[in-house]
């Protein structure tokens, strides 16, 4: 059985599940890497390191940038010629349209964000959430091949060998971009959140400390931001000492406090982490269904009478800009940081 | 500038959804149209006012799904079109873009705006299979729209950042909840949708048969209950609350 994998990466760093994806294939028989764009090569070697048999690389100039067409076009030609059983992809947010497209190309479709895959004879059945995880679904995909995009963290990740290597065979690039990008806005740093085994997330209540004095000239929403950043320092002070990402609640977000690429919930990300800590957010369902499959999730929060105890292993009520300091000097003597 | 926007409609957000006897129940809970729609709605009102041109909602989906074409068109969409057929009962996201790409072929259009992802499939894959299906570009995820003369330039909100992307029109959008909140029905606009008859077309209408269903369903399951009881850390002082809690997160292993 042989199964294409397509190695998700932003110039370069590859998105973890990725490897993920990597070991499922290996489950089933040969795993075959397919990796495009810039640094194609770097991310090549780390892929037979994650347990790739074979890699093949497109680095042509008209991969540089990730567009859906072009990326649609070389994996759906690549598709046809090497005849998989199966095309595995990491969940991410290009997955979801290069997956789309070649389905299209293929005439097969994609199944998509996987919590559980296995073999039946010539074919799959898939685990998939549906309705916001309250329902999980047994799929199966008659086309050929049967395509998935996998949830981060939901597959165990295979061990590294280092230095492992094998045969790289180059591939050439197809299609033609229907699109051109202008660039990137680097106001913004790489969240993230569906990797992340930690989160530390903060909400509205992050600008509720009225005992701190905004400087002068500062309006009053001004000043509500400038409170919520000081807020935020806290929740990305107590992040940092776990090594975990930032999250964020849409009050927060609305608010101007943190950009939408932080929002944890229905209309941002679902995230499963290991740790999951709410502070300051009152856990609304919407929210709710973002992060209720944390495997241990903290809240702290003023409100003894906030939803979000009711999703929660361990509560504090307190305010978070003082237990959020105080948390962040306790897990720094006791991991010796 | 004619645009479409396309829009499904699903059971609310708090219904309590169970696996019944291998159907998929909600109880009284209402249908609404899906929350990433209603921006996708915004989005296309706002290059409505943008180009002053006129928007045109589409749905596929059984009769009570003109309520979600009726609450577009109370936002402010000029036409609504329900697209339904026995034939589509279980579509899965490729029928839905074979469809959805004829239905746009038929009416015509510079800009078709989709949302994000539908809230009980969750396949976030339909407007770039779409695209595909119509050889328009696919510009996903954008949290802003720019249009000029027959260009359009989007900002795409990425994992890593923000990416502009730019494509000559007609273009298939995506968007996410950056694009604004979406505006409340007007009084008039409730007026004007609870009037408004909404036109359906079959398969026949739009000329092709029922597409065929790739990925089956073989069975439904319910996740099973987490039972957390939540334990409440107090303290004399927050120094002393820290530590204890400390404790415990060690305790459990997941650091
Ligand atoms: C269609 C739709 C989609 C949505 N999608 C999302 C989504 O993706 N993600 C999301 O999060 N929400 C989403 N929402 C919004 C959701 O309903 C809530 O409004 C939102 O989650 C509230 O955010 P919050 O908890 O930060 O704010 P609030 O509800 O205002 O809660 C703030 C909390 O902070 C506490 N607090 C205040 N000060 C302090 C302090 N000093 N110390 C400790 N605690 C303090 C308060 O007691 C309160 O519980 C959506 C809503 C809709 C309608
Ligand atoms: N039945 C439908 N009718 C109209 N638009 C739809 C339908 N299903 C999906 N869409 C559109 O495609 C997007 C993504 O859907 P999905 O791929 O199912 O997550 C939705 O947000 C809608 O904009």
């Amino acid at each position: 059985m042989k199964t294409l994998v397509y190695i998700d990466h932003f110039k370069g760093a590859v998105q973890p599940s990725s490897w993920e994806a990597l070991g499922v294939a290996k489950k089933f028989g040969s795993a075959v890497a397919v990796v495009f764009g810039e640094n194609a090569n770097d991310v090549a070697k780390s892929a037979f390191e994650h347990g790739a048999d074979e890699v093949f690389v497109a680095d042509d100039s008209s991969l540089k940038d990730y567009l859906p067409e072009t990326y649609a076009s070389t994996l759906s030609a690549l598709a046809s010629t090497l005849n998989p059983n199966l095309i595995l992809f990491p969940t991410t947010a290009r997955t979801r349209e290069l997956a789309a497209m070649c389905a299209v190309d293929l005439n097969t479709n994609v199944m998509t964000d996987l919590t559980g895959l296995e073999a039946n004879g010539d074919s799959f059945v898939a685990t998939r959430p549906i309705y916001e995880a309250k329902l999980f679904e047994k799929v199966n995909c008659v086309g050929k091949p049967v395509m998935a995009t996998l949830r981060g963290r939901a597959f165990p990740k295979p061990n590294q060998e280092t230095g492992k290597s094998g045969t790289i065979t180059k591939v050439d690039a197809k299609g033609e971009a229907k699109s051109t990008v202008e660039g990137y806005s680097a106001s913004e740093s790489a969240v993230n959140l569906g990797d992340a085994s930690i989160i530390v997330s903060g909400g509205r209540g992050v600008s509720n400390n009225p005992s701190l004095t905004p400087p002068a000239g500062l309006d009053e929403k001004q000043a509500e931001i400038w409170r919520a950043q000081q807020g935020f320092a806290l929740v990305t002070d107590l992040a940092k000492v776990l090594g975990g990402a930032v999250g964020a609640s849409r009050a927060a977000v609305d608010a101007g406090y943190i950009p939408y690429s932080h929002q944890v919930g229905q209309t941002g990300k679902v995230v499963a982490p290991d740790l999951y800590i709410a502070n300051g957010i009152s856990g609304a369902i919407q929210h709710l269904v973002g992060m209720r499959n944390a495997k241990v999730i903290v809240a702290i929060n003023k409100d003894a009478d906030a939803p979000i105890f009711k999703a929660a292993r361990y509560g504090v009520v307190g305010d978070l800009f003082e237990i959020v300091p105080a948390l962040t000097e306790a897990f720094k003597k006791k991991l010796g940081k | 500038m004619k645009i479409i926007a396309c829009i499904k409609q699903v059971p609310d957000s708090e219904a309590k959804v169970k696996a019944d006897g291998g159907q998929i129940s909600w109880g009284d809970a209402p249908l609404v149209i899906n929350p990433f729609d209603e921006y996708a709605v915004e989005g296309a009102l706002q290059q409505k006012e943008a180009t002053n041109g006129t928007v045109t909602a589409i749905c596929i989906g059984p009769e009570t799904a003109k309520e979600a074409l009726k609450h577009a068109l109370a936002m402010g969409a000029d036409e609504a079109i329900l697209i339904s057929d026995p034939a589509l009962n279980n579509m899965d996201t490729l029928g839905a873009a074979k469809v959805l790409a004829s239905a746009i072929q038929k009416i015509g259009a510079d800009m078709i705006i989709f949302g994000r992802q539908t809230l009980d499939n969750g396949a976030g894959v339909t407007p770039a299979q779409t695209a595909r299906l119509t050889g328009y570009p696919m510009l996903g995820l954008a949290g802003n729209i720019k249009v000029n003369e027959r260009s359009v330039i989007v900002e795409r909100v990425l994992e890593e950042g923000k990416q502009i992307l730019k494509a000559n029109l007609p273009a298939v959008i995506s968007v996410v909840q950056s694009i604004g909140e979406p505006r409340y029905p007007s009084f008039m606009g409730i007026r004007k949708a609870s009037k408004a008859e909404i036109p359906v077309w079959s398969l026949s209408d739009l000329g092709i048969s029922a597409p065929s269903e790739m990925i089956k369903r073989d069975e439904l399951m319910t996740p099973p209950a987490r039972e957390t009881v939540v334990e409440m850390i107090t303290g004399e002082s927050p120094a002393e609350i820290a530590e204890k809690l400390a404790d415990k997160i060690i305790a459990e292993k997941v650091l």
